[in-house]
């Protein structure tokens, strides 16, 4: 009888209940095309940021060094020469090749590794530096420092490739050649962590342990081609006596777009040894135990590694910008509250429809009272009838939601999300490794090189930006099994309230009243 | 049987107080036939609606086979209406969307019969009444008189003691009228049922053992035969 009872009722008043079930269809069907979109974004902000960051790697320290500094800097053979009053002899040769951390990153000690390792809810650490390489060649020319108020310098800059001094033909620069790459030191015991996680060998193979000690190198896919470098080629890196030491390709690497990969890996105990950083690192990367511990871990590391920086994915996460950035502002806030209201009104309209229907019924329900049905066998009938309507609108709904996702991945523009420069940022490993943007800056600038005068070199990488890594995703909103259970759930949930309300009215029905409304 | 004593009803109208009810005091002895008359709004369904407890009086008491209804829970008044009150409206007040075998198994839905038993009682209970070939058939397809036969049906069909019956020719044809007044004191003596009827219809309240009149809210009955 209560399902002959409410098909039949429902049979009735066709009209009204697919009207209120249509009502209820949008506001989920809303509900799924905004969640749906809201974990595309999500997805999409996850894959960029797994892109900047690196896998497995759930935190990142490093620290930054003090303004102003060089770090180890690089000697070019004639730094000291430069602000005493000898200067290079006009004609002599400059050959330098010199690795160096620049000065974005100050050295953290490998024991802090080790500490970190140590730690409760920690998984897994390790440590890698972060270098560039540059070789300076040319002749010194006959100099005027006083000329032009400033002048003097570098001009342009490396940005990863071999740039010559340009400009004018009677400046300092023009007589030199520079080329610069970057270069990661990976710990290959912990290969899981660091620069390294990223990417995909394309040709070769990636370091073994065997490599620990040895002068081979990995090359970033697009420098490789760049510069005609292929597995068995060898590729001059320097150190910090400013020579030379060959390296074996052994693999072409490439890593995913947007995490502003180094040219050349090397293994990390070689790395500190050329850049006379033994026992130092620049860059830990730490997994925690499980996502939840990430938090914490990175509290405890600020406190054991005084003055680092401690990044994990939800710092680098504040730091995305573009259209992926707007796409989940509009989905978090601007969606999800228009859904919510959607809902609130199917709802709203739902719960006022039945209990007019009830009202409708009064005498059906007051002569069913008189034949001695219970108010809670009626208030069942009512309820059950709206969650009838509840389920109708559920399934419109998830049909109406499969649509709205399909249209929001058929019409939604490709998102791009960029990590902001920042110059005394966090230093995390997208950002950390990208020294190329800086160049020699006190060159010939137009302002007249404001890092120009007696020191044609200072800032050249102690001011380098993090330059942004830039990222296009295309939006994929995904329509789960858990989304259409929630909004099934929420379908059901419009109908229960609608039916409390209706039943609530047809509770309240006295019998007499009912019947004498109409006798 | 029914014992009335002294039972008011007075409801608000408004800012005033109407009083349906002046100190109703009357005695319904098992099977009697008892017919109800008197001007429009002088009590007369009030009184029905109290014997039937689908209300209560304001005071005074409604003693059926030793309970006070006046006094009894909603919960066990639901259950008397149930078990032993069977009711027929003027206006028929069948489930619009159930057909006539339905209309009449809501009758014995809170008596939880079974499904199939339920079906087939009530069935029985239409081909009695001689609807056996409209037990399909919605209440908008059957004729005024059909209805009520349905509606007689589902009163009778849980074997109620008494019978309560407001108006039940009000809205019939005279011949209509008159098959269903037939059938009803048929049922009514061969089934050994209460009977109280409330009508307008002199005929058919000179055909019950008893007639009472309701005049402002005050009851005096008096024998018909």
């Amino acid at each position: 009888m209560f399902f002959t009872y409410i098909s039949r009722e429902l049979r009735r008043r066709m009209r009204q209940a697919i009207f209120i079930a249509i009502g209820l269809g949008l506001g989920i069907g809303l509900v799924i095309t905004v969640t749906a979109a809201s974990a595309g974004v999500k997805n999409a902000q996850a894959s960029v940021l797994h892109s900047l960051y690196g896998v497995g790697t759930d935190i990142t320290v490093t620290e930054t060094a003090a303004a102003g500094s060089t770090g180890n800097g690089f000697g070019f053979g004639f730094r000291q020469s430069i602000g005493s009053t000898s200067r290079p002899k006009a004609g002599s040769k400059i050959d330098n090749n010199t690795l160096s951390s620049g000065g974005t990153l100050a050295a953290l000690a490998s024991s802090d590794v080790t500490s970190i390792a140590k730690m409760d809810n920690v998984a897994a650490a390790a440590g890698g530096l972060t270098l560039s390489d540059r070789t300076i060649s040319g002749t010194v020319p006959a100099l005027n420092f006083n000329s032009g108020g400033g002048g003097g310098g570098f001009q342009g800059g490396g940005g990863g490739g071999s740039n010559s001094g340009g400009g004018n033909p009677s400046s300092f620069g023009a007589n030199f050649n520079i080329n610069s790459f970057t270069v990661n030191g990976v710990d290959i015991a912990n290969g899981e962590l660091g620069p390294l996680s990223t990417g995909k060998i394309s040709s070769g193979r990636t370091f073994t342990t065997a490599d620990n000690a040895s002068d081979v190198a990995l090359v970033d896919a697009s420098y490789a081609t760049q510069n005609k470098l292929k597995v068995g080629s060898t590729i001059a890196v320097g150190n910090s006596k400013n020579t030379a030491t060959n390296f074996k390709v052994v693999g072409i690497v490439s890593e995913p777009a947007g995490n502003n990969p180094a040219d050349v890996y090397i293994p990390l105990g070689v790395a500190q040894t050329l850049a006379n950083m033994k026992n130092d690192v620049n860059t830990i990367y730490v997994t925690a135990s499980n996502s939840g511990d990430i938090s914490s871990v990175a509290s405890s590391i600020s406190k054991a590694v005084p003055g680092s920086t401690v990044t994990d994915q939800n710092t680098l996460a504040s730091e995305v910008t573009g259209s992926i950035s707007s796409a989940a502002s509009l989905a978090n806030n601007l969606g999800k509250w228009l859904a919510i209201a959607v809902l609130i009104a199917s709802f709203l309209l739902a719960s006022l429809l039945t209990m007019a229907a009830v009202t409708r019924r009064v005498r059906e329900f007051g002569t069913l009272k008189a034949l001695g049905w219970k108010s809670r066998r009626i208030v069942f009938q009512v309820m059950g009838e709206a969650v009838a309507i509840g389920i109708a609108g559920g399934v419109i709904g998830v049909g109406l939601g499969f649509a709205g996702a399909a249209l929001v991945n058929k019409f939604s523009s490709p998102l791009t999300a960029s990590l902001a420069s920042n110059t005394t940022g966090s230093a995390t490993p997208g950002g950390a490794r990208n020294f190329g943007g800086g160049g020699f800056p006190g060159g010939a600038a137009p302002t007249g090189g404001a890092g120009g005068g007696n020191n044609p070199f200072r800032g050249a990488f102690s001011n380098a930006a993090r330059t942004a890594g830039s990222v296009t995703e295309h939006l994929h909103a995904p329509v789960t099994i858990a989304i259409i259970i929630v909004a099934v759930g929420l379908a059901i949930l419009g109908g229960l309230i609608a039916g409390a309300f209706g039943g609530w009215r047809a509770a309240r029905l006295r019998p007499a009243d009912a019947l004498s409304k109409v006798a | 049987m029914y014992k009335l004593t002294n039972v008011t009803k007075d409801y608000p109208k408004g800012r005033e107080t109407v009083h349906a009810l002046r100190g109703v005091n009357v005695e319904i002895p098992d099977g009697e036939w008892l017919a109800i008359q008197g001007p429009t709004g002088h009590g007369k369904s009030t009184l029905l609606q109290i014997l039937g407890g689908l209300d209560r009086p304001t005071s005074g008491s409604v003693d059926f086979d030793g309970r006070d209804l006046a006094r009894t829970r909603e919960a066990q008044m639901t259950k008397v209406r149930a078990d032993s009150i069977g009711f027929i409206f003027q206006t028929f007040n069948l489930i619009p969307t159930l057909s006539a075998l339905e209309n009449v198994e809501t009758a014995l839905v809170p008596l939880g019969v079974s499904g199939a038993s339920r079906r087939a009682r009530a069935a029985e209970a239409l081909n009695s009444l001689g609807l056996g070939d409209r037990l399909r058939h919605l209440p908008t397809e059957l004729s005024g008189g059909q209805q009520q036969r349905v509606a007689i049906a589902r009163a009778l069909v849980k074997e109620p003691k008494v019978l309560l019956a407001d108006e039940p020719t009000g809205n019939l044809d005279e011949d209509t009228r008159d098959e269903i007044i037939g059938l009803l004191e048929k049922l009514w003596q061969d089934n050994g049922l209460t009977m109280v009827i409330v009508t307008h219809d002199s005929s058919i309240a000179r055909r019950a053992q008893r007639l009472g009149t309701m005049r402002n809210g005050k009851l005096t009955v008096k024998q018909t035969v």
